[in-house]
């Protein structure tokens, strides 16, 4: 039945970032710093497991030709929910991630786990493949975003690491083409260990 | 494992039906729920910027809100008293002449009306370049700034205000915000000293 690779197999070998290459918009756009890519990759964690779940226990009851709007209402909900609740209760955040939250509806991460894992498998199996996928984009985005705020701010989640007052940071490493460089590095690295 | 629903025009409408109307439902129940904490959220950052940008002071700003019409647009100013003597005026500036476009700032001034400070409240500027203009260093410069004797202009276009190193159009965006306020100051000050809460625009012929 549930088995502990579903939960593991997309922190590493399967990464959603590193190795499936899936949901690249959220992972260039936000990941200025390391709490802007942690929080993002949690939000979309939090969707993904409740998708997957909801969809996992209906997916019987959904005709074959109706499951993509089927899935993308379900997405949806557990989006604006999210979107809610953040707004509600972590104003500061919302802010920073602004329009990249209601745009987890069309990360092709949730919508491809649906598809692929929960619509074919237990509510059990799904679970723990929501959630290993989604430590895997959180670990991606936070690893991402970490490397960006080193080197482009001379900070870590926030914390002034070099102790100086002005630091001659690396600027680039906080706007877009930043993004692609780090990326395209952390991924040549993990592909060569591998 | 049961047999898939059939894809029957009956079956597709039902499941269809029943999940939008399910979603829709648990929409708003969390929509009810969220309601106050945000309003609430968004009235404490106004709250937060008033009281960065004027002295200290008893009252609830946003009781005591004026809208200004100046530039062809509609400015709020929140008037700040203690004691009822009025100690500031907080005024929300904004323009869409920044970098990334919208550029929201709360400027506060004094009752002689100089400034006493601001605050950013949003914006979209690059990061590292533009949004240095929410640092201090920048921003202190406009602290005790006199507009009626000091041009709210970056240096570089004969003012006297030193623009932020690369980012010269987000430092103009925020001068401008600032010169706007001003007018917004004025323009309350002509109409007369009404600030019930109501639109004193318009009730003054």
């Amino acid at each position: 039945m549930a088995d502990i690779k579903n939960l593991t197999r997309g922190i590493i070998k399967e990464n959603p970032i590193f190795s499936l290459l899936l949901g690249m918009c959220p992972t260039l756009g936000v990941t200025t710093s390391g709490t802007n890519g942690m929080c993002m990759g949690l939000a979309t964690m939090f969707v993904l497991i409740m998708s997957n779940m909801v969809i996992s226990i209906i997916k019987n009851v959904i005709p074959n030709k109706v499951r993509i709007p089927a899935f993308i209402v379900i997405i949806a909900t557990f989006v604006t929910i999210i979107q809610l609740l953040m707004e509600a209760y972590v104003p500061a955040l919302f802010e920073q991630l602004g329009l990249y939250i209601p745009l987890i509806v069309v990360n092709c991460i949730i919508l491809g786990r649906a598809e692929s894992f929960a619509s074919k498998n237990g509510v059990i199996d799904s679970i723990l493949d929501g959630i290993g996928m989604g430590l895997g984009f959180t670990l991606a985005l936070t690893l991402l975003g970490l490397v960006r705020e080193m080197l482009g701010a001379g900070t870590i989640f926030g914390w002034n690491f070099l102790g100086m007052e002005d630091p001659k940071t690396m600027l680039v490493f906080i706007l877009p083409p930043g993004a692609f460089l780090v990326l395209a590095y952390l991924i040549a690295i993990i592909k060569k260990n591998n | 494992m049961s047999q898939k629903l059939e894809s029957s025009l009956k079956n597709m409408v039902i499941v269809l039906f029943v999940i939008t109307f399910v979603a829709g439902i648990s929409l708003a129940l969390v929509q009810q729920i969220t309601l106050d904490p945000i309003n609430a959220a968004h009235q404490q950052k106004q709250i937060d910027a008033i009281s960065i940008v004027v002295p200290e002071f008893d009252n609830n700003p946003l009781d005591c809100c004026s809208k200004v019409a100046v530039d062809g647009d509609s400015v709020s100013i929140y008037k700040a008293t203690k004691n009822n003597e009025p100690v500031g005026y907080a005024i929300l500036s904004s323009t869409n002449s920044g970098f990334g476009g919208f550029v929201q700032v709360m400027v506060g001034l004094q009752p002689d009306g100089t400034i006493y400070n601001t605050s950013v409240v949003s914006h979209q500027e690059t990061p590292g370049l533009g949004d240095r203009m929410t640092t201090d260093k920048f921003r202190n410069q406009f602290q005790g700034f006199d507009c009626e004797k000091q041009k709210a202009i970056v240096k570089k276009d004969g003012g006297d205000v030193d623009a932020l190193t690369a980012a010269t159009i987000s430092s103009r965006a925020f001068c401008s915000t600032i010169r706007k306020a001003y007018n917004a100051y004025l323009a309350l000050n002509n109409q007369s000293t009404c600030t019930d809460g109501q639109s004193g625009a318009t009730k003054h012929e």
